[in-house]
């Protein structure tokens, strides 16, 4: 096959870039006049960089304005219509993380403005500024304040223009609800009202000021998903739902291996089949039938014959991760001052994000110009990489609209379905849907890397420590840096050649980096005979980590006795802005093995909470996903080929797994926002190996730890 | 397997030409526009298409079409009554319990059928009825707070 392959380029996946930190900033193409004509009348506040609108209305060269740090090219805008709808536009996208709301309520907050006068429309390249993508939890921090700040211009354009209208001091009105109000002369008049059927435009301004947290009175409290009565009823569409006139459903030929090629195919026996199109272009083979059941019978009856070659099977992949070099050897040295050394390898498998929307797209060309709704959280990235590359085409003729989405977890961050559509739809003229398989999900996309950590750390009698040095070998750079007080920490990360094709993943490295440091300290402190939690306590100088530290524990009752059978654990950090700790209890059974998680209490501090209820609905969630990955979560492999693409072979977290959850919040409002959607994901993992740990003496250090129960030392 | 020319869904009669052996899902979704009802395995083993034959659960993915005959499908769409939700779908707003919300279709679904052949479920019944539909998001908690609140509803007689 000609896209998924193991051999990513750097262009066509740039997640690999957030491997190693945040994506390279990209050049926009602004066109204000284009722009401006979607609007009707009201009016129109932008936020975008003013040397952009410069080069562009002096015939400049546009797109060159590149360079920019985040956030400043972050774009947002917002349109008051005349009849006081409220709408505004971002390209991010919503893929559960309820980022619609919590946008919403920033601009009702700084209006002020009523919920549900507020629309926003999202993540279509046509309608919406550019933007990098939805990840690394950045929504919040950027796209939330970019918004508060065209919002917050509005309001003043809006008091300017009833100051103006009433010929009153613009000091004596106020603005409550979506109007502005004179208190003196008992007039109030609605924002849209107030543009007077005329057109106005106004562009923020860098000393734009947004509320003080302590001010919100909207943002800040538990405001319901905007569009949830859609979900409830089935009504919304996702991109898999969405249907064309006209429109057909296709199937690709999948290889049977990464990285085979293409011998020959027998087609005529599925083009015998009423209505269905076979189509080739090189090694890229599809059908297109006028139902999804005839397409995938239509693709079943492709007779064809592939080149494979050998490849690393999941046996010997972690030694080819460090390189094929000697692994460190694994021990501990008591000193004679009483301090210890300690040298462990930690290892981690390739996980599925296993979005339970496939990935899914439905192509449409009309007048030499395509249109794919598809389920991502990069449509920029899509419409400038994948569709530009495969079909020679600017973007003025590539539209990418993403319905709010089944979820990605990282894994939604390429556009194959899109592609895939789209030459199937240019090859029958005729718009086509393309839903994934399940197996196509699980073996076509891309894998949370695995990955191999050494630590090699010592610690004083006293339990504080004195040296760290940490490697990570191919899963990444993401929350490798010690929360703790250590001089001189000591972290690499290698990079290494992926036997699967392998991308973001929820957290990133985080996730991993912590779960080997955090399994480390925990087996530091048990040397030294120092309770867990006072071993922490000794390390940390980072007063909002102490801070969560305490609340968790208090919850938790650490204190407290430990109920008979049962084991208990924690484990703390730091990433993306965002300080957690997280104390997990489990029991195992004593003959199968058999792992329980029996109760988590998790403390969070991201700064000011936008959406206290939606917030903790990101951690107890994150809670439950990093649950899978810690205990049984893995892609089996051989040779180039997915041994377990089902759901019954690749188990994720059920009703039964799900223990009870409570989430403690540390609400900041003396803090900016940072997001959320990531961190709470980092502790779990070592928080319920620490528990094993403590229940059985069994100090696991691969994840995940009890695929099938605890497996005995044999 | 002959072919459908007719089924009954939300109470209404469609005639249409579908081949027998076609996943009811596939029917339910691209011949009659019925999309609240999810694609998630294929394989029945995460309860996305969940929708009931007579008052049944099924999973639709993998029942096919020619086995209905004149059985009465219900799906999401098919429990608001008069702008009115069902009060399990009421309960999964009030509590909050979605995030993506893709599998939130097939959980109601699950949900309601739980409901009806015991309208007071314990914690653990309510595990072992739900266990074969997955939230990927994790939201198992809310759905089970949400059940037990529809629960409280359905009893009090309220609609």
């Amino acid at each position: 096959m000609s896209e998924p392959s193991s051999s990513s380029s750097p262009e066509l996946y740039p997640e690999q870039y957030e491997l190693q930190g945040l994506p390279a900033a990209r050049p926009f193409r602004f066109r204000r006049r284009a722009f401006l004509q979607l609007f009707g009348t009201g009016l129109v506040v932008l936020c975008v960089t003013r040397r952009a609108i410069a080069q562009t209305e002096s015939g400049g060269v546009r797109g060159s304005a590149t360079g920019q740090s985040r956030p400043a090219n972050l774009d947002a805008w917002l349109q008051i219509a005349t009849d006081g709808t409220i709408t505004f536009f971002t390209g991010k996208t919503e893929v559960g993380q309820n980022i619609r709301t919590s946008l919403t309520q920033a601009v009702a907050e700084e209006l002020p403005a009523p919920i549900d006068s507020i629309h926003a429309v999202m993540g279509d390249t046509e309608l919406t500024p550019y933007d990098a993508g939805t990840f690394g939890s950045r929504s919040t921090p950027d796209m939330g304040l970019q918004l508060r700040r065209v919002a917050a211009t509005a309001r003043e354009a809006l008091l300017d223009l009833a100051a103006t209208l009433w010929s009153v001091d613009r000091g004596e009105l106020t603005v409550a609800d979506g109007k502005v109000l004179h208190v003196a002369s008992q007039r109030a008049i609605g924002f849209g009202k107030l543009t007077q059927g005329r057109k106005l435009v106004r562009t923020i301004s860098p000393e734009t000021t947004v509320k003080l947290a302590t001010e919100w009175s909207v943002a800040g409290t538990s405001v319901p998903k905007v569009n949830g009565r859609d979900y409830v009823s089935g009504r919304h569409r996702y991109a898999s739902d969405i249907a064309r006139p006209g429109m057909l459903f296709g199937r690709v030929l999948r290889a049977p291996a990464y990285g085979a090629t293409l011998d020959s195919v027998e087609t005529s026996r599925a083009e015998a089949m009423p209505g269905v199109r076979v189509v080739r272009d090189g090694d890229f083979v599809g059908v297109v039938a006028p139902s999804s059941h005839a397409a995938a019978q239509a693709v079943a009856a492709l007779k064809a014959t592939w080149k494979t070659h050998a490849q690393i099977s999941e046996d010997q992949f972690f030694h080819e991760l460090r390189g094929g070099g000697t692994p460190p050897e694994n021990g501990l040295v008591r000193e004679s001052d009483g301090g210890l050394t300690l040298k462990r390898t930690y290892t981690l498998a390739y996980i599925a994000h296993v979005p339970l929307e496939p990935r899914a797209a439905v192509a449409e060309w009309k007048d030499g110009k395509l249109t794919v709704w598809t389920g991502s959280q990069r449509p920029f990235g899509i419409r400038d990489s994948e569709l530009t590359k495969a079909f020679g085409l600017g973007p003025e003729r590539l539209r990418v609209i993403v319905p709010d989405t089944g979820s990605g977890y990282g894994g939604k961050h390429t556009g194959l379905a899109a592609v895939e559509a789209a030459r199937l739809a240019q090859a029958v003229d005729q718009p086509v849907k393309i839903i994934w398989t399940r197996e196509e999900e699980f073996t076509w996309a891309y894998f949370r890397p695995a990955g191999v950590i050494d630590i090699a750390s010592r610690v004083r009698a006293d339990g504080t420590l004195a040296t760290w040095d940490f490697h990570n070998y191919n899963s990444g750079s993401a929350g490798i840096e010690p929360p703790y007080a250590i001089p001189d920490p000591q972290t690499k990360f290698h990079r290494a050649d992926s036997p699967l094709p392998q991308g973001s993943y929820r957290s990133l490295a985080a996730a991993a980096n912590h779960f080997a440091r955090e399994s480390h300290i925990d087996e530091l402190a048990g040397e030294l005979k120092i309770d867990p939690l006072e071993f922490r306590l000794r390390n940390i100088k980072n007063p909002r980590l102490l801070a969560v530290v305490d609340s968790a524990a208090r919850a938790f009752g650490w204190g407290r006795a430990k109920i008979a059978g049962r084991g208990r654990g924690l484990a703390v950090g730091v990433d993306k802005g965002g300080h957690v700790a997280t104390f997990a209890e489990v029991a195992v059974e004593a003959e199968s093995g058999r792992v329980s998680v029996t109760r988590v209490v998790q403390a969070f501090d991201c700064g000011a909470v936008v959406n206290p209820d939606h917030l903790k609905l990101q951690l107890e969630g994150a809670v439950i996903q990093g649950l899978g990955g810690a205990l049984f979560e893995a892609v089996h492999f051989e040779n180039g080929r997915i041994l377990n693409p089902h759901m019954a072979s690749y188990r994720v977290p059920r009703f039964s797994d799900a223990p009870s959850v409570e989430i403690i919040l540390v609400d900041r409002k003396d803090l900016p926002s940072a997001g959320a959607g990531e961190t709470g994901i980092v502790t779990i993992a070592p928080a319920l190996g620490n528990a094993i740990c403590d229940a059985t003496g069994l100090r696991l250090r691969s994840l995940p730890m009890a695929p099938d129960g605890l497996r005995r030392p044999g | 397997m002959p072919v459908v020319t007719e089924i009954h869904v939300n109470g209404v009669r469609h005639s249409l030409r579908a081949d027998g052996e076609q996943p009811l899902l596939n029917v339910l979704r691209d011949d009659l526009g019925l999309t609240g009802t999810k694609f998630g395995c294929g394989e029945g083993q995460c309860g996305a298409c969940t929708v009931l034959v007579d008052g049944v659960p099924i999973r639709s993915c993998h029942t096919p079409v020619g086995s209905i005959g004149p059985q009465q499908v219900t799906t999401i769409e098919g429990l608001e009554k008069d702008g009115q939700l069902h009060p399990l779908q009421q309960a999964f707003l009030d509590a909050g319990a979605m995030q993506c919300a893709y599998c939130t279709s097939g959980m109601i679904m699950s949900g309601v059928v739980l409901l009806t052949k015991n309208p007071h479920p314990t914690d653990e019944e309510i595990v072992g009825f739900m266990d074969g539909n997955i939230c990927r998001c994790g939201v198992y908690q809310r759905i089970q707070n949400a059940i037990k609140q529809a629960a409280k509803v359905m009893a009090g007689g309220q609609p």
